[in-house]
């Protein structure tokens, strides 16, 4: 649990100084997520080290934004007063989004195979 | 010597308690979802349904309250790092396809982000409505720091991730069947990039490379949403 902690946290220090460079650009630990994943991949790091302590965290993350869940207590007002905006946005916009995802790999995937034979 | 109702006092507007009603309404959620199985009882919305009245009788204000459940807020960075070695794990799953997964990815993040902004703009949504909505589809760690970084509000980022993970787990598979799509790759893909965890339970009922591929979405989302909100947010 010490090793994979500190690796985690070592790459998330890692992304937020990259993040600083970059403006703010990406948030830090989305860059930490990358460099985590490239240095699995080029096997900088061992899955092993981190097994245990990803796999708790990952499996247990929900609890973790419920701090700043709770802070909508600030925009109830704000909430009510667009309920048609944001359902209208979030509806359709999930709904594209689930055809084009789904439509452009099963097209991809077709012209792949297609090409093999 | 009051001192009994003083150290009590102390006691209730301390960490441990706070931790304790966070973790308590938490567990309260897990219990009702697993019970029930309604999806509408996610644990984060139940612990949302108690806290927020909570503070409001007691008249505690969110500050004191965030600030004492600073322990798990810092998780929050963290957990999107360890999310780097869930996606290695399903690293097998994407041999020989990984253009198209990210060719696919990139385009439905696109669409999803314009989308949902342009809507938002149409119905004359404010900078902090519209910032707050735009990372809908990625996970909530990611959405709620994508939010805090273009002028939206984290909170409000969360619950819209939440809708829109409910309701494309809802209509996901129904929508994918009807535009025709078979592949096992493209569902999965579909699912967790639009949906991201929520969507993932509903892939992984389809089947385990379904459910696998939609973990690897969302970790993908992810980090083109990050990558692309950048430009769209002129626009907000």
């Amino acid at each position: 649990m010490i090793k994979g902690t500190f690796f985690i946290l070592l790459f998330y220090l890692l992304g937020e100084i990259i993040s600083l460079l970059l403006n703010g650009f990406i948030p830090g630990s989305v860059i930490g997520m990358v460099l985590l994943f490239l240095s699995l991949l080029f096997k900088i790091v061992r899955p092993e080290w981190l097994r245990k302590t990803a796999t708790v965290i990952t499996r247990n993350m929900a609890i973790f934004f419920v701090p700043a869940a709770v802070g909508l207590v600030a925009y109830v007002e704000l909430l009510s007063n667009s309920l048609v905006t944001i359902f209208s946005a979030i509806i359709i916009s999930t709904i594209l989004t689930i055809i084009v995802v789904g439509l452009v790999q099963q097209a991809l995937e077709n012209k792949i195979g297609a090409k093999k034979k | 010597m009051n001192s009994i109702s003083e150290h009590i006092r102390i006691l209730l507007s301390g960490e441990v308690f706070f931790l304790l009603l966070t973790l308590g309404s938490f567990l309260l959620g897990v219990f009702l979802y697993k019970r029930t199985k309604i999806p509408l009882l996610q644990p984060l919305l139940v612990s949302m349904i108690i806290i927020i009245p909570f503070l409001k009788i007691t008249g505690i204000e969110y500050q004191v309250f965030y600030e004492k459940t600073r322990l798990l807020s810092f998780m929050l960075g963290p957990s999107v790092v360890a999310l780097g070695y869930v996606l290695y794990e399903q690293i097998e799953y994407i041999r020989g396809n990984v253009i198209s997964i990210l060719t696919s990815v990139f385009v439905g993040s696109l669409v999803g982000i314009l989308s949902v902004v342009l809507i938002a703009k149409l119905f004359g949504a404010d900078r902090l409505l519209t910032a707050s909505l735009a990372p809908k589809s990625v996970t909530t760690p990611i959405a709620m720091n994508l939010a805090e970084n273009t002028g939206g509000v984290p909170s409000l980022a969360a619950v819209f991730v939440v809708i829109c993970g409910l309701f494309g787990g809802l209509v996901g598979p129904l929508i994918l069947r009807r535009i025709g799509v078979k592949s096992s790759i493209a569902k999965g893909l579909a699912l967790g990039s639009a949906s991201h965890a929520l969507g993932t339970v509903k892939a992984m009922e389809m089947g385990v490379l379904e459910g696998a591929i939609s973990g690897l979405a969302i970790g993908i989302m992810g980090v083109m949403t990050a990558l692309l909100i950048p430009f769209v947010e002129r626009f907000f």
